[in-house]
């Protein structure tokens, strides 16, 4: 394996549950509803999924736990803002710092036990391909779902009626209860849809990125995530050009810093922030596009008149 | 052609749709008390009353958005629980809405689809509406997107996606106030279609002549109970109007008109480029409006009125500082806060949203329209600049008693106000600055006739006090009752002002379908 497509590889492992997670978020936000817990369901799906690979002894079952886990996790937050109407931000705040609080004390556990790895799925004959295949065909079942799911996420939105009703809804749920659309039962599928998304993209973190439980171990990432749609402007192919960019511009500092530049290592860390607000700002010039694509409702409580 | 009327009791075996002794509770307060009316299969029937008498309340119960609190519905004979509107469009009525149920993200024909059953595709939908559309003479395009329309296109679109669903009664409310004569027109011939394939029309409009013209029957509302049911081709507007107010109504006093030379507000070589791809381009505006007078601007919605009122009043920067002009001083560059502080005020199209915040009190939405023009008045302790709540309460008070705006606090929010009751306080927080410039966009669109009375009322006292004032309205009754010179507005540019005396409405109309407005370069 060449040096090359060793660091692509790692850019790909970085970027890949930054991409889960924002999508998932993109879903919920599109709907109208801003759910601050990405990183609270994320914690959550890594620890579920590190714990039910070791109980069953099968990551594959840690890895589906993990994403039950996140729309449990995501339920509590849809019953709290979308059927009492509390406020978005505050809870989902809280639905963060309960997710970090419970996996620590979950996950105490399992500090220093030696997890289980999601071995990579091998695709015959296209993983044979120089270069690409290695890359793109010799890769843990989470990378080819998070390819799948952007496809199927574009699609949904901008194709399915499902999707345009989704839209509508996070457009104006007025207009959309005025037509008989139900604001309620969109908002509920799109946050859980959204909780299983983090839930799978935390056990990515516990099940291939690094094979053990530590405290805290998405580092913020949930919070990358939740930036990334809005940098985005809720766009779908965007997401993956941040989520890449992250990733790859994350993995270079690492080597610039190993390779002994004389750049202060804090100005390091913070180039992949930088580098992907000042590509996303770049592509967003468009503005009427960033407008249309805005969910004019998001963060709204919605009541029905009786 | 008209169906007999009918004062028997209830037949409710031959009615399209029966309601019988409807009320609707909100606490103690009944917007709708012991409603009976009937609808009869083929007929064209006018729902009428003030803002508030409880038409809207009325029409939601139908339409499956609110649920009565006691009596029954009957469609076809039998009795329904209206439940939702998908439930309503299930049994075959429809609805095109005042205001608008529209997605200002999503296209036309993403909107229509909507509404419709899941089994067409988007593709199919933008086709079929397409087909309906210029069958029925209601252009659209289906790929434009919904917050770049004018309210009167926004309205096609609505009263499109409505005829998509094959309805047998279809609810029209206020459905020609955002157009032309001619468009009135059509729309009459297309409702006639409608009638005589054996659909019901409930049409709720303010304006009498139409309503005599085209219903076979009519029910009057008033302070949310039925005050009375008329044919209303046998009455006069004036005997209508008496059922709806309890009172006579007046037309508005206009007197002499007091223009004088000197030019307040001033437009010359006025060009904008569009700003979205549907965006209208300005082309070489150029106008006067002199102190005392009034100039309407007539047109077709969506011919760039909206653009035109965004450059006069700051929205948009104008190419050059003198191509606009306020009392003498080039104020084409200037913010919208610089403009009023020269004595203009701006009163837009969209009250919710654009004239006001809808979840704020009257009062919060008085202040940030006013915090830099009333600097003095509104704020204390000089250049710290804190809010004089007080004085900003009494203002509100003040416009709310001389406008009479109705309603349920002493400060409620915006959004709670019915819409013409909203209008009046808009106008009225600018009225209330004596304004030497005031430039008001369908200054009574969906408004009653009492309010709009008083709209206009205000409007022609303030030009009378020697103020220039600059009219936009699609309503051409509202153009002449107000305007002392009127010019049309078509694909972005303004025909030569004629004097109100000196033309009539259907060399106005040939001007707004676009004959005769010169340099002719017309859309292909």
């Amino acid at each position: 394996m060449g040096l090359v497509e060793a660091i692509l590889l790692t850019v790909f492992t970085a970027a890949t549950p930054l991409l889960i997670a924002a999508l998932g978020e993109l879903v919920t936000e599109r709907s109208g509803v801003l759910n601050l817990g990405v990183e609270g369901m994320m914690i959550m799906g890594a620890i579920s999924g590190f714990a039910f690979a070791i109980y069953t002894g099968n990551p594959y079952m840690g890895a589906l736990a993990a994403i039950i886990i996140g729309v449990l996790f995501s339920l509590l937050f849809a019953f709290l803002t979308i059927s009492l109407v509390t406020n978005q931000v505050a809870t989902g705040l809280a639905l963060t710092i309960l997710g970090l609080g419970l996996s620590g004390l979950w996950g105490e556990a399992f500090i220093g036990v030696p997890g289980i790895k999601l071995q990579p799925i091998i695709v015959p004959l296209l993983s044979d391909i120089p270069f690409f295949g290695k890359l793109f065909f010799q890769q843990d079942i989470i990378f080819y779902f998070s390819i799948l799911l952007l496809i199927g996420v574009s699609w949904f939105l901008f194709k399915s009626r499902a999707g345009l009703v989704l839209r509508a809804v996070g457009d104006s749920h007025t207009s959309a209860h005025a037509l008989g659309l139900s604001v309620i039962k969109t908002r509920y599928l799109a946050v859980m849809f959204g909780g299983a998304c983090s839930g799978l993209a935390g056990a990515h973190l516990s099940l291939v990125y690094t094979t053990q439980w530590i405290e805290n171990m998405t580092a913020g990432r949930g919070w990358i995530a939740l930036a990334l749609v809005v940098f985005a402007s809720w766009r779908p192919n965007r997401v993956l050009i941040g989520a890449y960019l992250f990733g790859a511009v994350g993995i270079a500092q690492l080597h610039i810093q190993a390779l002994g530049f004389k750049i202060p290592t804090q100005f390091l860390s913070a180039l992949p922030y930088l580098a992907t607000i000042v590509v996303l700002v770049i592509i967003s010039q468009n503005r009427r596009l960033t407008m249309v694509n805005t969910p004019a409702s998001l963060g709204k409580g919605f009541v029905a008149d009786k | 052609m008209k169906s007999v009327v009918k004062n028997t009791p209830l037949q409710a075996l031959d009615d399209m749709l029966t309601v019988s002794n409807i009320t609707k509770l909100y606490g103690d307060f009944a917007a709708n008390k012991n409603i009976d009316f009937n609808i009869l299969p083929g007929e064209i029937h006018a729902l009428l009353g003030e803002n508030g008498a409880g038409k809207s309340t009325l029409v939601k119960m139908l339409y499956g958005s609110l649920q009565p609190s006691s009596g029954q519905i009957l469609w076809k004979g039998e009795p329904v629980s209206i439940n939702s509107p998908s439930f309503a469009r299930k049994l075959g009525i429809g609805m095109v809405f005042q205001h608008f149920s529209l997605f200002d993200a999503l296209n036309v024909s993403e909107n229509i689809a909507l509404s419709l059953s899941p089994d067409l595709t988007i593709a199919e939908v933008a086709a079929k509406a397409k087909e309906l559309s210029t069958h029925y003479g209601l252009p659209l395009n289906p790929d434009a997107l919904i917050g770049d329309l004018s309210v009167g296109e926004r309205q096609r679109v609505e009263i499109v996606r409505c005829l998509m669903q094959d309805p047998e009664l279809i609810i029209l409310d206020e459905p020609t106030s955002v157009l032309t004569p001619q468009e009135a027109e059509k729309l009459f011939k297309t409702l006639d279609i409608l009638k005589a394939e054996g659909r019901s029309i409930l049409f709720i409009s303010h304006r009498l002549d139409e309503v005599r013209r085209l219903c076979d029957r009519a029910t009057i509302l008033r302070f949310g109970e039925v005050s009375g049911a008329c044919d209303p081709s046998k009455e006069t507007s004036a005997s209508i109007a008496r059922m709806m107010v309890g009172n006579d109504v007046n037309i508005i006093k206009k007197g002499a008109s007091v223009s004088s030379d000197d030019v307040l507000l001033e437009a010359s070589q006025l060009s904008q480029p569009a700003i979205t791809p549907f965006a209208i381009e300005l082309n070489n505006i150029n106008f006067k409006v002199h102190s005392g007078e009034i100039l309407g601007i007539a047109g077709v919605a969506g011919n760039g009125q909206s653009e035109l009122f965004d450059v006069i009043s700051g929205e948009i920067i104008a190419d050059k500082d003198d191509n606009i002009k306020i009392r003498g001083k080039d104020v084409g560059g200037l913010s919208i806060n610089k403009r009023r502080k020269l004595g203009a005020s701006f009163v837009p199209e969209e009250r919710l949203g654009h004239g006001a915040i809808s979840q704020f009190h009257l009062s919060d939405n008085m202040l940030l329209a006013r915090h830099q023009s009333d600097v003095v008045a509104f704020q204390r302790m000089g250049r710290i600049g804190v809010v004089w709540r007080e004085m900003v309460e009494k203002a509100t008070k003040r416009v709310c008693e001389i406008m009479d705006v109705r309603k349920a606090d002493i400060d409620p929010i915006a959004a709670s106000l019915s819409g013409g009751n909203l209008q009046k306080f808009i106008i009225g927080r600018e009225l209330d600055r004596q304004p030497s410039v005031l430039v008001i966009n369908q200054p009574s669109w969906g408004v009653d006739a009492g309010a709009a009375l008083h709209i206009r009322q205000s409007i022609v006292n303030l030009a009378k006090s020697g103020s220039a004032i600059l009219v936009i309205s699609q309503d051409l009754d509202e153009i002449f009752e107000l305007s002392d010179r009127i010019t049309v507005m078509f694909d972005g540019k303004l025909s030569e002002p004629l004097d109100t005396s000196k033309t009539n409405r259907e060399e106005i109309g040939l001007l707004m379908a676009g004959v005769g407005i010169n340099e002719g370069k017309h859309a292909a």
